[in-house]
């Protein structure tokens, strides 16, 4: 499946369907942010992200690409520009909007139970209720069994899958990932890379991914947005235009993979030092 | 320990040191230290007495009441000062300087003000007790890992939510040691207070003993005072420990 031209700004577009563009949930508008004592991290961004898709943000270390997510996180306030999401203003964060973090940040007090239906528990949804939501979430991500367990018990991989069912359990259209497989060892992160796509394909939700891994980046995603070195804007938007069939495996023998990993490459190498 | 290939009981320190007490109560000493048998007796002897439930009932309450006081006033400071620098950089020379000062001397002072009753008592066990619990706290808030206030707030948690739902808990072991800590100083703050106003509590029997020259019973009441502050800790120590499995995984 490839998409070839993307909606522009502000055009209204039908639900997602092969063959039509979907529209832009989340739409970044010439977003700047310039940190206390001047470090200037982001100059003028503008960005589109379409619905139903999972699209990248990829970038040299220290480019601002956790930055840029946090922004339309509403965590951090941008310098100038504006975020829309779903037409809305960002003024901070809100529920159409989830985090998956990179260091997991689960609560090590409460169980994975209790940590799944944070969200809800926030939000002032019912016991009984939201506990029913996050029992069937923790089964999704393949935790049943570990309900009443301590993240502590767990091992990282795992905490990152209570990480992602509490964002799920939330029911958000967008579901932001902030790295959320650089901390798992290499075999959990291809099992989660997978899961992932199967995740996006059932799933229908909006899904924004920060990694600095190309591979990772061209493996899960349906766009890849490529950030220069800070004051990082944006140097490319690309494509993969990989057939995602029934087997993961082959993805990563797929022609149309290795070239966009060595397109990407050739357009980072430079930003190395 | 084992010494010559006998595995020693594990209060042989503490026998040794009782056996020492008691040989020197039966020499010319025992004037001043009485025999840690006699003293033993004497617990006995005193504790059922109407004067030293009194006693404990009152120091109880000024015990509790104080620390109370001391943690419900000492958290919120201690978080507060965690989160906001102008409260941090306002209040700090404050709790240093508190916690470092010869408190004893402010009790007159305190006495003063407030006379020579329970509040001044009670006032003097927060003086002890609290500063440790602020700085205890703030230490924990700080050291709160940024992505979890993150979370929370991604999540939609306002500020009391953040603060109930995360910023306690995830500073639970730091409060924890600094309430330990805390009742610790309490037990000084009390029995110091007590001692300087004299006509309240233990202050009272203490005062009676003394100028009696009741040694036995003196040292009777400082025994059963000893074992309390050291039972206290352990129990707070145990509480710690309990809540203290999450500390290292933070």
């Amino acid at each position: 499946m490839s998409v070839s031209h993307i909606a522009p700004a502000g055009t209204a577009a039908p639900p997602p369907a092969a063959g039509t563009a979907p529209r832009a949930i989340v739409e970044v508008r010439n977003v700047t942010k310039t940190y206390a004592g001047g470090v200037e991290a982001l100059s003028g961004i503008s960005l589109e992200f379409p619905e139903g898709r999972l699209t990248t943000l990829l970038g040299p270390s220290g480019c601002g690409k956790t930055t840029l997510l946090k922004i339309i996180a509403g965590l951090i306030p941008a310098s100038g520009g504006q975020v829309l999401v779903d037409g809305r203003e960002v003024k901070g964060p809100g529920q159409e909007r989830s985090f998956v973090f990179q260091d997991f940040a689960l609560m090590p007090w409460a169980s994975v139970l209790r940590n799944v239906a944070f969200g809800l528990e926030l939000r002032g949804v019912a016991r009984s209720e939201r506990e029913a939501v996050a029992e069937r979430h923790i089964a999704r991500v393949g935790l049943k069994g570990f309900e009443h367990k301590y993240p502590h018990e767990l091992s990282g991989g795992m905490r990152q899958r209570v990480g992602l069912a509490r964002a799920l359990a939330v029911d958000s259209k967008v579901v932001m990932m902030d790295e959320p497989f650089s901390a798992v060892d290499e075999q959990t992160r291809r099992k989660f890379q997978e899961e992932l796509l199967e995740l996006v394909a059932k799933e229908g939700k909006t899904f924004l991914f920060v990694t600095h891994s190309i591979e990772e980046a061209v493996y899960v995603s349906d766009r890849i947005v490529l950030l220069s070195r800070r004051p990082s804007r944006v140097s490319a938007i690309i494509e993969p235009k990989i057939v995602r069939g029934d087997d993961p495996e082959k993805i990563r023998r797929d022609s149309a993979y290795l070239d966009a990993v060595e397109d990407i490459w050739q357009q980072l190498k430079r930003y190395l030092d | 320990m084992v010494i010559a290939g006998y595995q020693l009981p594990m209060m042989a320190a503490l026998i040794v040191w009782a056996v020492l007490w008691e040989i020197v109560g039966h020499t010319e000493a025992g004037f001043i230290l009485p025999p840690l048998s006699a003293i033993i007796v004497r617990v006995f002897e005193i504790v059922p007495t109407p004067s030293f439930g009194e006693a404990l009932l009152i120091t109880g309450r000024a015990f509790f009441s104080g620390n109370a006081i001391a943690i419900l006033v000492g958290i919120p400071l201690g978080i507060l000062m965690g989160r906001s620098v102008i409260a941090d950089r306002l209040l700090l020379p404050w709790v240093n300087l508190f916690l470092s000062a010869p408190l004893s001397a402010l009790v007159p002072v305190i006495m003063v003000i407030f006379g020579l009753g329970e509040t001044t008592i009670i006032l003097t066990v927060v003086l002890f007790a609290m500063w440790i619990i602020v700085l205890n706290t703030r230490a924990g808030v700080k050291a709160i890992s940024p992505s979890l206030v993150e979370m929370a707030r991604s999540f939609g948690a306002n500020e009391w939510q953040a603060f109930t739902r995360i910023y306690i808990w995830a500073a639970l072991p730091e409060i924890l040691a600094g309430i330990r800590l805390g009742v610790i100083r309490a037990v000084k703050g009390v029995i110091i207070g007590q001692l300087l106003v004299s006509v309240v509590g233990f202050g009272t029997l203490f005062e009676v003993y003394q100028s009696h020259f009741l040694m036995e019973h003196f040292w009777a009441l400082l025994l059963v005072l000893f074992a309390f502050a050291f039972i206290l800790n352990e129990l707070m120590a145990r509480l710690e420990k309990h809540f203290g499995y999450f500390a290292a995984s933070r």
